[in-house]
């Protein structure tokens, strides 16, 4: 189900005009705090009102300013998945779960609610109460609780943010499931790279409330004139499938006939993985090194240098795995002699490749239904 | 006679029945109103809200015969809404049901402040979390706003009892002091104060007045902590 959002809303002295369609999956609203994000995904919700535009997903419109058509919250048949979770702290999660469940017709309930309790873990939480629960307990339910509504749209504000690394870590597969097995469009707003790389089918870059650009995930976080974050967002999304975990701790990916060594993943030998390269993490050689301690070695043509403001140069590599970019300094690219058409090898140490880079799904979305 | 100094009398149990009667009934009748316009005064933007805000306020700060001489223009047999009830068989002037509705409206401000107070502080993004979830405006104030606000709803309401329980000014200016009909507490134990010997009646009466208020007091203090608990079950 496509969405088509086109947007114009004032607040005070801040005007979001943002225009976009999006295919199915997951689309991630990319962008700085301040940039528009939330005001966005709340207009869609109709929790704000805009001034002007038309949001359509599938075939319901949902506004649209020109016709006088503007469903309230309540009839848009959401799941809205907020950053602090908002339970209803007088109600037991298994009321919780079920609160949007009863608002619907019978007849458009998913017959999901066991799946749901078993994906999410939730089972033996049914009659708690909100307040005893942990950060990462809280939302799971309240992605549950969202899931429930039966929805034709999920979003999704900053669902991790409030939330320490290990219970990021819990919940990001969840949403990898939602996006691969529900088929429910999701709006899902964030800032953070690593959030873009495991998540997107689509990015669509935010900047003072205007859409800067719309593609997938390697291109946006790769492309330094886009990424809305700052240059440590940079980075390259590579696809992978998981080949065999070794007894050291390391697991073995096939990324275009490279084999690439990262820290264990818990996943079953065979599945299609996607993974972030920050580019500062890469080193770049102009031959094969040898006497490194760093595991992955990706041969490669430099594709082009782009020298930043600073003493940085971006040097993108055409590879077998597919357009890895480095972050190095200028002086080093013109030491080695970098130039675009010259050999290059990509060097990335396998623990620089975090738990919150690599996830499970494809890395590339149907974009060609834009 | 050990005995009678202790333990009512006919005419004294008459009157404290008579007060729980008007202050239970006072506040039930305000409790729904109060919710309305406590509500709208915590959620709301409209015009006239600061008026109806000061109206809300106004039995508070006027002297309480003041407010009962209005209810007697109004309500009285002769006033514009008293002439309406009278055929009705509705009348209130001179009646335990008059004593109520001033008892009630003396309560009503301590009422809609403790209110608007927790509805106050219920965090709106819990409404708008049960709006995305398919709730219409009705169903999310009961399912969202009233329980959360359950404490300050039982606050008020002890305290407009206690105030209802109390209240003397409104009442005997409004309904005059006729006992076993508008005959309260206060209003016997001033009758009680105004004759010879009187004064052990009256302070029988005193008693049961400490007590029945302290005991609302304590009463609406353990039904407050466990409701705080249930909400936090740590």
């Amino acid at each position: 189900m496509n969405i088509e959002i086109d947007l114009r809303l004032r607040q005070g002295r801040f005007t979001l005009d943002a225009t976009f369609s999006a295919p199915s999956g997951l689309t991630v609203i990319f962008g700085r705090s301040g940039s528009g994000k939330t005001t966005l995904i709340n207009a869609v919700a109709g929790l704000l009102k805009p001034d002007r535009g038309r949001i359509k997903v599938g075939d319901t419109v949902l506004y649209d300013a020109a016709s006088k058509i503007s469903l309230p919250t309540r009839k848009r048949r959401l799941g809205y998945i907020f950053q602090d979770a908002r339970l209803f702290p007088h109600l037991s999660v298994q009321r919780n779960l079920l609160y949007g469940r009863r608002l619907i017709p019978a007849r458009a309930r998913g017959d999901d609610l066991d799946h749901v309790i078993e994906m999410l873990g939730l089972a033996s939480l049914l009659n708690q109460y909100p307040a005893h629960l942990s950060g990462g307990e809280r939302q799971r339910v309240a992605i549950g609780r969202a899931l429930l509504a039966s929805p034709d749209l999920i979003l999704a504000d900053e669902p991790l943010a409030a939330l320490d690394l290990p219970r990021k870590l819990e919940i990001l597969p969840y949403f990898e499931r939602i996006r691969d097995e529900m088929g429910v469009p999701i709006l899902y707003v964030t800032h953070s790279a690593a959030e873009v790389a495991r998540l997107a089918t689509t990015v669509v870059v935010l900047d003072r409330g205007r859409v800067t650009q719309i593609g997938r995930a390697g291109e946006v976080l790769s492309d330094p004139n886009v990424v809305p974050t700052g240059v440590r967002s940079l980075g390259s999304v590579l696809q992978a499938t998981l080949v065999k975990h070794h007894d050291d701790g390391l697991s073995e990916l096939d990324a275009g006939g490279v084999a690439l060594f990262v820290p264990r993943v818990d996943r079953p030998p065979g599945t299609r993985m996607r993974m972030r390269i920050s580019a500062h993490e890469v080193i770049l050689s102009n031959r094969m090194p040898e006497g490194l301690s760093a595991l992955n070695v990706i041969p490669g043509t430099v594709e082009s240098i782009r020298a930043g403001e600073g003493p940085g140069a971006l040097v993108t590599l055409t590879t077998p795995s597919g357009p890895i970019v480095g972050r190095i300094t200028q002086r080093s690219a013109n030491q080695l002699g970098l130039a675009p058409g010259a050999q290059a090898f990509a060097v990335v140490k396998s623990v620089a490749i975090a738990p919150e880079d690599i996830g499970g799904g494809r890395a590339n979305g149907p974009l060609d239904t834009l | 006679m050990q005995e009678s100094y202790l333990w009512l009398g006919p005419n004294e149990w008459l009157a404290v029945r008579l007060s729980i009667k008007v202050a239970f009934w006072a506040t039930l009748i305000s409790l729904p109103l109060g919710v309305m316009v406590a509500y709208s005064l915590a959620r709301w933007t409209f015009p006239g809200k600061q008026i109806l805000n000061g109206l809300v306020h106004l039995p508070l700060i006027l002297p309480p015969v003041v407010t009962g001489y209005l209810l007697l223009l109004t309500f009285g047999p002769m006033g514009p809404i008293g002439r309406l009830l009278e055929p009705l068989g509705l009348s209130v002037a001179f009646r335990w049901t008059g004593a109520s509705l001033a008892a009630g409206i003396m309560g009503f401000p301590l009422l809609v402040r403790s209110l608007r107070l927790s509805f106050e502080l219920i965090d709106p993004g819990l409404e708008r979390a049960a709006a995305t979830l398919g709730a219409s405006p009705a169903w999310i104030f009961m399912s969202v706003s009233l329980p959360l606000a359950l404490p300050g709803l039982l606050a008020g309401s002890m305290l407009a009892f206690a105030k209802a329980m109390g209240e003397f000014g409104a009442t005997i200016t409004f309904v005059a002091n006729i006992p076993g009909e508008t005959q309260t507490l206060p209003s016997a134990i001033y009758a009680l104060l105004q004759v010879p010997g009187g004064e052990a009646p009256a302070l029988r009466l005193i008693l049961v007045s400490v007590v029945v208020s302290f005991s609302a007091l304590l009463l609406s203090e353990f039904l407050n902590r466990r409701l705080a608990s249930g909400l936090r079950r740590t």
